[in-house]
C-alpha cells in the first residue's frame, strides 16, 4: 500500500513538471502601456497605488539569458559593469534612481536618462528591451531566481543569481537632481 | 523554399587534402571488402563441408589447425596495423603546416551564422563578409577557426574534413582546392536551435575571378543612386538594423550580426537558409522568427514604405 502511494506521489510529481516554453514570436507587453510611467510618488489628490508591471519575462529562463546576452552585446557593461557600477550606477544593489519596476526600467532604457544613459529608442525591438529589463532586475535578485542563470561568461562579481538574497528596492523616488549617478 | 545545396561529400574530393583522405577511405573500403569476402567464403565452406567418417584426430592435425588459426590472427593484426600506420601518417601529414605563402581567412562561428574575414597586412585590404567563402583554385588556404559563443564545427568534407571552433581557443585548418565549383560547409557540432541551417557556401574559382571578387569586396558600400535608395540607407542607419549590422562606408557599425557591405553580391541569406531574393529578404527582415525560430535577429515592424526603401538600398549593395 505504502509503495503504491509513494509511486502515485512520484508519478504526480513528475507529471507536474512543466518544460519551460521558449517563445520567439510573442507580442511583447506593449510599449505604449509604459507611456505614463510614474517617476515621482507625489500625486495630486489621493494617491493611486499602481500594480507592478512584472512581466512573464521575469520568470522565463530563456528571456533572462537572452537579456544577459543583449546586456553584453549592447555594451551595458561598458558603464554599469557586471552590476557593480562604475561609470554608471550599480544595478545589483537596492537603490534605484528611476524606479525598479519593469515598466520604469523599460522606460529608462528606451528614453535614456540624464548624465549619460543613452536612449535605445528605435535601436532595439520591444521584446529585446523587456529581456534586458528582466536580466537587469535579476541582478539584484528580483524576478524569478530559479530561472536566472547560475553561470557567467565573465568574472564573478557576486554569488550566483540563483543563490543570492534579493535586494529589496528602497522605495524612494528621489528627484534625479539630488541623486547623481 | 530552397536552401543552400552544393557538393558535400568525402567521396567526391575537390582538394589535395580531401583527395588523400578519399584515397585512405577507398583503401580501407577495398581491404574491408576483401577481408569480408574471404571470411564469408571460409565460413560458408566450413558450414557446407561434411565431417568425414574416418576423421583424422591425430595431434599433427590439431597442430595444423592451430597454425591456421594463428595465421588468421596474424593476418588480422598485420592488416589493422597497416591501416593504423596509414591513418596516423596521413593525419600527421595533413596537420603539418604548409610553409608556402597562404591565403589566411578567419572564420568565426556565431549562433547561427559564419563570420568570414580575409586577413591582409594592409588594414583597408581586409575583407569582412558572412556565410560565404571565396577561394582561388590551386592556392593553399589557411582557416583560423574561432567561436564567439558555443562550440561549432567546420565541416566541408569535399575540401578539408572537419574541425571544431571552440570558444577561447584558436584552431587551424588548411586545404588546397583543386576543382572550381560550389561546396557546402555545414556546422557539425550541435550548437543550438538553428544548428541544422548553419551553412556556408565555399566558392572555388580561378584566381582571376577571385581577384575580381576580393577587389570588389574591398570597396566600401556603393553610394545610393536615387532618393528612394538614399531613404533606405537612412532607414538602415537610424533604425534597429545598425545596432547589430555594419555597412562599410556608412555610420552603421554593429558587430553582433553579419557585415552587410556587399549583401547583394551574395547568393544566400540567413546562413544558406534562403536564396538571396527581394521577397526572401523582405520576409526575413519582417519576421525572421518564422523562418528560423530562435534566431537572434528580432522581428522588425517597419512601415511598408520604409521596408521598400530599405530593400532598394540593400539590393544596391553589390
Amino acid at each position: 500500500m505504502k509503495r503504491a502511494v509513494a509511486a502515485a506521489l512520484m508519478a504526480a510529481t513528475i507529471a507536474a513538471c512543466d518544460r519551460e516554453e521558449r517563445r520567439f514570436r510573442e507580442l511583447p507587453p506593449s510599449a505604449s502601456a509604459t507611456n505614463a510611467v510614474r517617476q515621482s510618488e507625489l500625486q495630486p489628490g489621493g494617491a493611486i497605488v499602481e500594480e507592478s508591471t512584472y512581466t512573464k519575462y521575469d520568470e522565463n529562463a530563456y528571456a533572462l539569458s537572452q537579456g544577459k546576452r543583449l546586456y553584453e552585446g549592447m555594451n551595458c557593461a561598458g558603464c554599469h559593469f557586471h552590476g557593480g557600477g562604475g561609470i554608471g550606477p550599480p544595478l545589483m544593489d537596492d537603490e534605484w534612481i528611476y524606479g525598479s519596476d519593469p515598466a520604469q526600467i523599460f522606460k529608462t532604457i528606451v528614453e535614456g536618462r540624464p548624465n549619460g544613459m543613452p536612449s535605445f529608442k528605435g535601436k532595439l525591438g520591444n521584446s529585446q528591451v523587456w529581456q534586458i529589463v528582466a536580466y537587469v532586475r535579476s541582478m539584484s535578485g528580483l524576478g524569478s531566481r530559479p530561472a536566472s542563470s547560475a553561470r557567467d561568461d565573465h568574472m564573478k562579481v557576486a554569488p550566483n543569481l540563483q543563490l543570492r538574497k534579493a535586494e529589496r528596492p528602497r522605495n524612494s523616488f528621489l528627484p534625479p537632481s539630488t541623486q547623481q549617478p | 523554399m530552397t536552401w543552400l545545396q552544393a557538393a558535400h561529400s568525402a567521396l567526391h574530393p575537390a582538394s589535395a587534402q580531401a583527395d588523400r583522405v578519399g584515397r585512405l577511405y577507398n583503401f580501407l573500403l577495398i581491404v574491408a571488402v576483401l577481408v569480408f569476402v574471404a571470411v564469408m567464403v571460409a565460413a560458408l565452406w566450413a558450414a557446407w563441408r561434411r565431417r568425414p567418417i574416418d576423421e583424422d584426430t591425430s595431434p599433427a592435425r590439431d597442430a595444423r589447425a592451430h597454425r591456421v588459426i594463428f595465421a588468421g590472427a596474424a593476418a588480422t593484426v598485420a592488416i589493422l596495423f597497416v591501416a593504423l600506420v596509414y591513418d596516423l601518417a596521413l593525419g600527421r601529414s595533413l596537420t603539418r603546416r604548409a610553409t608556402r605563402e597562404m591565403l589566411t581567412v578567419r572564420i568565426t562561428g556565431h549562433q547561427w551564422w559564419w563570420e568570414v574575414e580575409y586577413e591582409d597586412p594592409t588594414p583597408q585590404n581586409r575583407v569582412r563578409t558572412a556565410n560565404e567563402l571565396h577561394v582561388p583554385v590551386g592556392q593553399t588556404v589557411a582557416l583560423k577557426l574561432a567561436s564567439a559563443d558555443v562550440i561549432h564545427s567546420f565541416w566541408a568534407p569535399s575540401l578539408g574534413g572537419k574541425k571544431d571552433l571552440i570558444p577561447g581557443h584558436h584552431n587551424e585548418l588548411w586545404f588546397t582546392p583543386t576543382e572550381p565549383g560550389l561546396y557546402r560547409m555545414q556546422c557539425a557540432e550541435f550548437c543550438g536551435l538553428q544548428h541544422a541551417y548553419m551553412a556556408l557556401e565555399v566558392v572555388v574559382e580561378d584566381s582571376k575571378k577571385f581577384a575580381q571578387w576580393i577587389n570588389a569586396q574591398r570597396k566600401p558600400a556603393a553610394t545610393p543612386p536615387d532618393t528612394l535608395t538614399a531613404r533606405g540607407k537612412l532607414v538602415f542607419e537610424s533604425g534597429p538594423c545598425a545596432t547589430c549590422h555594419a555597412i562599410a562606408g556608412t555610420s552603421a557599425a554593429g558587430t553582433i550580426g553579419p557585415d552587410l557591405t556587399h549583401i547583394a553580391s551574395r547568393r544566400w541569406l540567413a546562413s544558406g537558409r534562403l536564396g538571396n531574393t527581394r521577397a526572401n529578404l523582405a520576409g526575413w527582415i519582417v519576421d525572421p522568427q518564422r523562418i528560423k525560430p530562435g534566431v537572434l535577429m528580432p522581428s522588425n515592424g517597419l512601415e511598408p514604405a520604409d521596408l521598400q526603401a530599405l530593400l532598394n538600398y540593400l539590393a544596391s549593395l553589390k
